[in-house]
């Protein structure tokens, strides 16, 4: 009797459940899961904010090939577990057509086999390179490599004749996998690590460590991998010690909140960074200033906090995707997975995006600006 | 030389923090045996009502003084609708109310306030102050100076008023202190409210060092919780001093030994004196009655 | 509800549990929300013997979860060992760890306990935090598909399947030993560990002994999550982990083998149902964990049976 009332219930929920599916049929629903909460919030919070706002304008402005797009997002708070259980969910429950999200590298790796088993495009929007090389047929990304950041650096570095540098690192994902890719690629501009020290990403002191930076002989530059408060910290730690070696700081400071925590102490403060930060600075002839500037005033407007470079990957991937749709004429799956590939002169905030069959990130290194932090603002760096 | 200095000023501190939430950990376990979980959520609190007070237009002490008071209010309601309510339940239930307090002010706070950071103006200016080849903060000196006012303070209390002898007595014995008539509800109200107070006040101080955020209080939970663990469950002295040690231990740690295992260091000299002294540095030793 | 008490009542209802649940599913995301309930209760379960019935809290148990987790990660990329002897591998590692620290951890009493489990646990994440050339690093490794007899055992429904016979070998052998003299005797020592002393029984080795039991539980469910979502981060060893477990236990009810899975259950199927609050998840999950500890304050099990008990009589 209970199992006859227990199954007469499913039958009635998969019936609601088409007839659900069958009004939604002129929407097109899209699927995220990103690091809203915990120790990644930092990346996920701005990105859910500009997933929300832009489909809202999409959907305002008469939605894609006529269709209005649904937003599913789920928090995995910064969880690789619960990342690939949101994944599962948004293949199997919601029954999305192509996925946006992933805020970390492990909760995008987590997730990668369930997308690619239910054949779905997926747009990453985390940094490290494992995630497109090797390349993975249904799986793309927005954000530049960390190994592209420690190249950009360290060719400016090359540039002002500085060959030995000191780095400390924050032991989160980021920073762990930047120390990783600069030590990996330091040799190749002839830059010698002498010093290498790390801190916890929660860690609220780290002048012990930039003490024996201070006291590494021959230093000429310190690097600091990392994002969250603690580059804010090491920036204010490394004034407080009266340390004069330039100071390079690495895209994951990439937010103006940065510049408000470590106030005075930011300045001088080298990094490369997408031309977003510096949106209002470009040339008008810059092909890239009615995108950038676009997205900042109305991120700023609609969220009240500074622009980040990380909501701008969450705005890079969802017009990819959209602008692939409208080029395949559909929102199916594979048509959509076409046209991403296809994607060429995309110009997103992170800059002119070409991807190929080979290659599913599309950004090369033109694509950062080397910028300096001066009266409290960043400049494009001379 | 300066080295050291160095290392024993950013130990000294990271660990007055550590302290000042240990104590907050000691004056609620021994008014009630209950291990608070939801301390470090008290220092958020003074932290961040303090920077959204600062940043609607507040001067710098009349916001702290609110962060103070709401902290003290969020306490008080900890008390009184979530651990009064399951006084006689077990103690690890408790332990997992004050789990889902923590949790349940997380996330709170993400809604009522932001995910961003946030920071304060130093109290006394940036420009560090040298001492034998160290540059120190002029705000270190405000967290430990008032570190040690608080310190003296709570003794003051517990040992010259009639109030503060009342919650001694009923941490020694909560059953006879009720036959001799004290109040133990109002005890352990008391005991939130001064815990709530002082997590307030340390978030307040360590902010234009530490910067804050929505979720700062677990790691510190943690580490105070481990640091009145050291000291000794109970102790006050033992709070302060294991927090100190704590502090200290990493800072040495990160700059002597291995930064990236500072935290280990620390954990494992915790293992070390508990392994020779199961009852921490300070800590009474306990019979059991059969 | 009486049936519930017997040891073999236990076994049936979960059976039950585990055979009619697939009938209701409609999709592979609720085997695999499933799958994840057998995984961390079969954990639960080995604290549970620990807390519940050895009366020892452990705040460190993500730790022993995590060195099962990355065994199988590790073995078979670096050192060449096969998946299933990799995973025995770190059960037994787990226990030999447990054997060795728990000596002198077992010696001490209550928070005291916590705090030492709690540091060792810390230690194991941080090796698997910090070794990346090991382990990955932050964001973890990925661990290849389980290969048995040629065969790949692949998605939600296989694992399921897989997961709820190890939960049940699991609880079978979790109330055997509460049956035993070994559990007689934990019992006594639960309820007064000095009367436990004087009445003849070495406390000691008899803690060490579900110590160790209970760390090989966690080890064997690390190893099993591992193998089924194909990735490990070290977020399996870490402290927010371990709390987890103990919030389960005690949730489900302390000493309560059923109420281990009730109490996996809920915490792993609350976030999910909590998801319609959107920013206010957090705050629902924390309110509700209050609520039920107020309320239900033996733990879900225990309370409900007795409350039921109660008015049957």
């Amino acid at each position: 009797m209970k199992l006859k009332t227990l199954m007469m219930g499913a039958v009635t929920a998969s019936a609601v459940l088409v007839a659900g599916s069958a009004l939604a049929a002129d929407t097109i629903k899209i699927g995220s899961v990103l690091s809203i909460t915990g120790p990644a919030s930092f990346l996920g919070d701005p990105e859910d904010k500009t997933l929300k706002m832009y489909v809202e304008k999409i959907n305002a402005e008469g939605g894609v090939n006529g269709k209005q797009l649904e937003l599913v997002v789920y928090d995995d708070a910064g969880d690789a577990n619960n990342a690939k259980t949101f994944a599962t969910r948004l293949v199997e429950e919601d029954k999305v057509v192509a996925i946006v999200g992933g805020s970390t590298t492990g909760t995008t790796m987590a997730m990668i086999p369930v997308f690619e088993d239910a054949e779905l495009p997926f747009i990453s929007l985390a940094g490290a390179v494992v995630i497109i090389d090797p390349v993975k047929k249904w799986v793309f990304k927005t954000p530049h490599t960390d190994k592209m950041a420690c190249q950009k650096i360290f060719e400016d570095m090359k540039a002002k004749g500085i060959s030995k540098i000191g780095m400390i690192s924050g032991t989160g994902g980021f920073g762990k996998s930047m120390q990783a890719q600069c030590k990996g690629v330091a040799p190749d501009y002839g830059i010698e690590v002498l010093a290498d020290e790390t801190y916890g990403p929660k860690d609220s002191d780290m002048t012990p460590q930039l003490t024996n930076i201070k006291g590494t002989a021959g230093l000429q530059a310190v690097l600091n991998p990392g994002f969250g408060q603690g580059p804010a910290i090491v920036t204010r730690n490394y004034k407080q010690l009266g340390i004069e070696l330039p100071l390079y700081q690495s895209h994951g400071v990439a937010s103006k909140s940065f510049i408000d925590l470590a106030a005075d102490a930011a300045e001088g403060v080298r990094l490369p960074a997408a031309a977003l930060l510096v949106a209002d600075k470009l040339d008008d002839a810059d092909p890239q200033k009615a995108v950038v500037t676009g997205y900042k005033a109305m991120y700023e407007e609609k969220s009240g906090q500074a622009v980040s470079t990380f909501g701008g990957h969450a705005f890079d991937g969802l017009f990819i995707l959209t602008d692939a749709m409208k080029r395949a004429g559909s929102e199916e799956p594979a048509a959509v997975r076409d046209e991403i590939e296809k994607t060429t002169g995309f110009m997103g905030t992170a800059g002119v995006v070409n991807m190929s069959a080979t290659d599913h990130l599309g950004l090369d290194l033109t694509a950062f600006r080397m910028l300096e932090i001066k009266g409290g603002d960043w400049m494009l760096a001379k | 030389m300066a080295d050291f200095l160095q290392f024993a000023f950013s130990g000294l501190t990271v660990g007055a923090i550590y302290a000042l939430v240990a104590l907050g950990f000691t004056i609620i376990y021994n008014a009630s045996d209950v291990v608070n979980f939801a301390q470090g959520e008290f220092v958020m609190i003074g932290g961040m009502v303090t920077v959204f007070a600062y940043a609607a237009g507040l001067p710098l002490p009349v916001a702290a003084l609110l962060a103070v008071i709401v902290a003290v209010f969020v306490g008080l309601a900890l008390e009184w609708l979530a651990i009064e309510p399951a006084r006689d339940a077990p103690p690890v239930t408790l332990i997992i109310i004050t789990i889902g307090a923590s949790i349940f002010l997380r996330g709170l706070a993400q809604v009522v306030f932001d995910k961003q950071f946030h920071s304060l103006p130093a109290f006394s200016g940036d420009e560090p102050i040298r001492i034998g080849g160290a540059a120190l903060l002029p705000q270190s000196f405000w967290v430990l100076g008032s570190a040690i006012v608080i310190f003296l303070a709570l003794y003051a209390f517990f040992n010259h008023t009639l109030t503060g002898k009342a919650v001694l007595a009923t941490a020694a014995n909560r059953f006879a202190a009720r036959l001799v008539g004290i109040n133990t509800t109002f005890v352990m109200a008391l005991s939130f409210a001064v815990s709530a107070a002082i997590g307030a006040i340390a978030g307040v101080l360590v902010t234009p060092i530490t910067l804050t955020s929505y979720d700062v209080g677990t790691l510190l939970a943690l580490k105070g919780f481990a640091s009145a663990m050291l000291g000794g469950m109970g102790n006050p002295i033992g709070a302060v001093i294991g927090g100190l040690l704590v502090g200290l231990l990493e800072a040495f740690g990160a700059g002597y030994i291995n930064s990236e295992y500072k935290d280990a260091i620390a954990f494992l000299v915790i293992l070390g004196v508990l392994f020779v002294m199961p009852q921490g540095l300070f800590g009474r030793s306990h019979t059991e009655r059969v | 509800m009486a049936f519930l008490k017997g040891k073999y009542g236990v076994l049936l209802a979960i059976a039950i549990i585990v055979l009619i649940l697939p009938v209701a599913f409609p999709s592979n995301y609720y085997f695999r929300i499933a799958t994840l309930v057998w995984i961390s209760a079969l954990a639960v379960i080995g604290l549970n013997l620990l807390m519940g019935y050895a009366g020892q809290v452990s705040l460190g148990h993500a730790g022993f979860f995590g060195m099962g987790a990355y065994a199988v990660a590790v073995g078979p990329t670096h050192l060449g060992i096969p998946p299933v002897a990799s995973a025995l591998l770190g059960a037994a590692s787990a226990g030999l760890l447990a054997f060795v620290v728990g000596r002198p951890i077992l010696k001490l009493r209550g928070h005291y306990l916590a705090v030492a489990t709690l540091g060792m646990g810390i230690l194991v994440a941080m090796v698997l935090n910090n070794e990346a050339q090991w382990t990955g690093g932050p964001d973890g490794m990925p661990v290849s598909r389980l290969v048995l007899f040629g065969f790949k055992v692949k998605g939600p429904v296989m694992w399921y399947w897989i997961t709820a016979g190890f939960l049940f070998v699991g609880a079978w052998l979790a109330l055997n030993l509460v049956d035993s003299p070994l559990g007689r005797a934990l019992r006594a020592l639960h309820d007064s560990e000095t009367a436990a002393r004087v009445g003849g029984i070495d406390v000691a080795r008899h803690k060490l002994i579900v110590f160790v039991i209970s760390a090989v539980y966690a080890a064997v469910a690390g190893s099993l999550l591992a193998f089924f979502d194909g990735l490990v981060t070290p977020n399996t060893a870490g402290f927010l982990h371990s709390i987890q477990l103990v919030t389960m236990v005690v949730l489900g009810g302390m000493g309560s083998i059923l109420g281990s899975l009730v109490g996996a259950a809920v915490l792993v199927t609350l976030p999910q149902a909590l998801t319609v609050f959107h920013d206010y998840e957090h705050l629902m999950l924390g309110l509700m964990m209050m609520l039920f500890m107020i309320f239900l304050r033996r733990g879900i099990v225990p309370t409900l049976r007795d409350r039921i008990a109660g008015r049957v009589q």
